[in-house]
């Protein structure tokens, strides 16, 4: 599903990933571990194509088209769906209006027939029982006001509707307590764990990966893999470091 | 007959304008009177989209009399030259509310100049312009606020936000307070923005495509300014319009 084929780039004039390779077939969820620093963010954003987080060496296929010609709003089309560490917040834009106009848009542009009204809040009604979040909520503004907990489950409920073959989720795990984290592990497990799709884990720590078991687990540092192996891998670096491990 | 010397740069009402449109229509036509008179409440409006290439000038002269009210909503979006200016005097304990909005593009220039008189106590007024200027347009909001030596216990807010599609277009935003009395409430902001990046990166990594994240995001920005328009039809038609006027400019 998605090949990343020895990816080079820099921002702001530092290198920051360099040559990173890695292949993630339909079914799998892989997560990727590493310390600060390592470029895991980037990678997350890279994909995504955010702007300023530009290639310059290497290249990603999804599903045989070339990632990097198409702009980010083509590759979430596509079946692209990247969780944001830290959310954005849109006052004036209802998280309804927000998500409506997205997948309308996607459906556009797959030549897909868009929803009506009464279909979508059908459909956001679904998704947002699924994660316990209140439909109240999404009538207020993206984001706004909520809490980390919050946003991180309003990220889960769009990608429920959003319905993408392939989740990024950066740090999805980063500001959730407990009871939180087993909603929003939860959630992935529902949404994105069938034969069709696939799920790129980004986290520093082992807790989210209690309840979304990956198959894949790759530590990140100094901007390429150097490591690769099973679920028993995270509990490793969880007990010894990374350190530990990568000296090993 | 004596004819008005048609006005220069240095007066500050002026000042940004577009000279050789308002020669083309000069003299312009005398003010609209609207009188308010004690204890009634008023409603008007205006959708000033004159054609391309046209110049119109609308000046309003306002007076609302002892505890009356009047409610102006306006829409600035048409024509070379668009300019809308009231001269608004309030009674005691009445109420002026304006809300208006400025959407130009190409080389339009569009202004609501305002000068709001509190001459008695116990007024109040709110005037809340949003712009979205693209092109080489220029959108100004030039507003003052007099309170007169007797005006206590005035209450008076100034809210100016304008939106640049285009580093080549222009906002200029001033609003001015003079105030003679000592109990006075008057509150002004002024900001100039573009749209938020992080926003519309967000927005396109949903899928949302450039053009329709662009409009929603303006579409919020003015959002609110007709909100209040409690003819149903009315607020349709103010709607579609801006919208309509949005979507040429993105």
């Amino acid at each position: 599903m998605l090949t990343i084929d020895n990816l080079s780039n820099d921002i702001d004039g530092k290198a920051i990933l360099k040559g990173l390779s890695l292949s993630i077939n339909a079914g799998e969820i892989h997560a990727i571990m590493g310390p600060n620093g390592a470029g895991k963010s980037t990678l997350a954003y890279t994909l995504g194509g955010r702007p300023g987080y530009e290639v310059t060496g290497g290249g990603a296929t999804f599903e045989g088209r070339d990632l990097f010609e198409l702009e980010p709003h083509e590759r979430a089309a596509a079946g692209l769906f990247l969780g944001f560490q830290y959310p954005v917040e849109i006052p004036g834009v209802s998280n309804l209006q927000f998500l409506r106009e997205s997948l309308n848009s996607q459906k556009r542009a797959r030549g897909e027939k868009e929803l009506n009204g009464g279909e979508f809040i059908r459909l956001a009604k679904d998704k947002a029982a699924l994660l316990g979040l209140d439909m109240d909520m999404l009538k207020r503004p993206v984001n706004v006001g909520f809490s980390g907990g919050e946003k991180k489950r309003a990220e889960m409920v769009q990608m429920g509707i959003l319905d993408p073959k392939l989740a990024i989720l950066d740090e999805t795990d980063s500001g959730l307590d407990i009871d939180a984290l087993k909603v929003v592990g939860a959630g992935i497990n529902a949404i994105m764990r069938k034969p069709d799709k696939a799920v790129l884990l980004i986290t520093h720590y082992q807790r989210l990966l209690d309840y979304v078991k990956p198959d894949y687990v790759h530590v990140l540092a100094g901007g390429r893999i150097v490591k690769s192996g099973g679920p028993e891998l995270a509990l490793e670096l969880e007990r010894e470091g990374y350190a530990e491990v990568l000296a090993a | 007959m004596t004819t008005l010397a048609l006005p220069t740069r240095r007066e500050e009402a002026w000042r940004y304008s577009d000279l050789d449109a308002v020669a083309t229509i000069w003299p312009t036509p005398a003010p609209a009177r609207i009188d308010v008179a004690e204890g009634e409440r008023a409603h008007h409006h205006l959708m000033q989209d004159a054609a391309d290439g046209a110049a119109t000038v609308h000046d309003y002269v306002i007076d609302i009399a002892d505890g009356a009210r009047c409610d102006f909503h306006l829409l600035n979006i048409g024509g070379k030259l668009g300019r809308v200016t009231f001269a608004v005097t309030l009674g005691k304990g009445s109420h002026f509310e304006l809300s208006g909005a400025i959407i130009g593009g190409g080389d339009q220039v569009l202004e609501i100049i305002t000068s709001v008189t509190h001459a008695q106590p116990d007024a109040t007024s709110g005037q809340t312009i949003r712009s979205i200027l693209g092109g080489h347009a220029t959108g100004s909001y030039l507003g003052s606020i007099n309170v007169a030596r007797d005006a206590q216990r005035t209450d008076a807010f100034q809210s100016v936000k304008a939106m640049l599609l285009d580093r080549t277009a222009t906002a200029n935003a001033k609003p001015e307070l003079e105030i003679y009395a000592d109990d006075v409430k008057c509150a002004h902001g002024a900001t100039v923005g573009e749209l938020d990046r992080q926003a519309l990166y967000y927005m396109a990594s949903r899928g949302m495509d450039p053009t329709t994240a662009k409009t929603l995001l303006l579409k919020a920005f003015v959002a609110g300014v007709f909100d209040d328009l409690t003819d149903e039809a009315l607020k349709d038609r103010f709607e579609t319009a801006a919208l309509a006027k949005l979507e040429a400019l993105v």
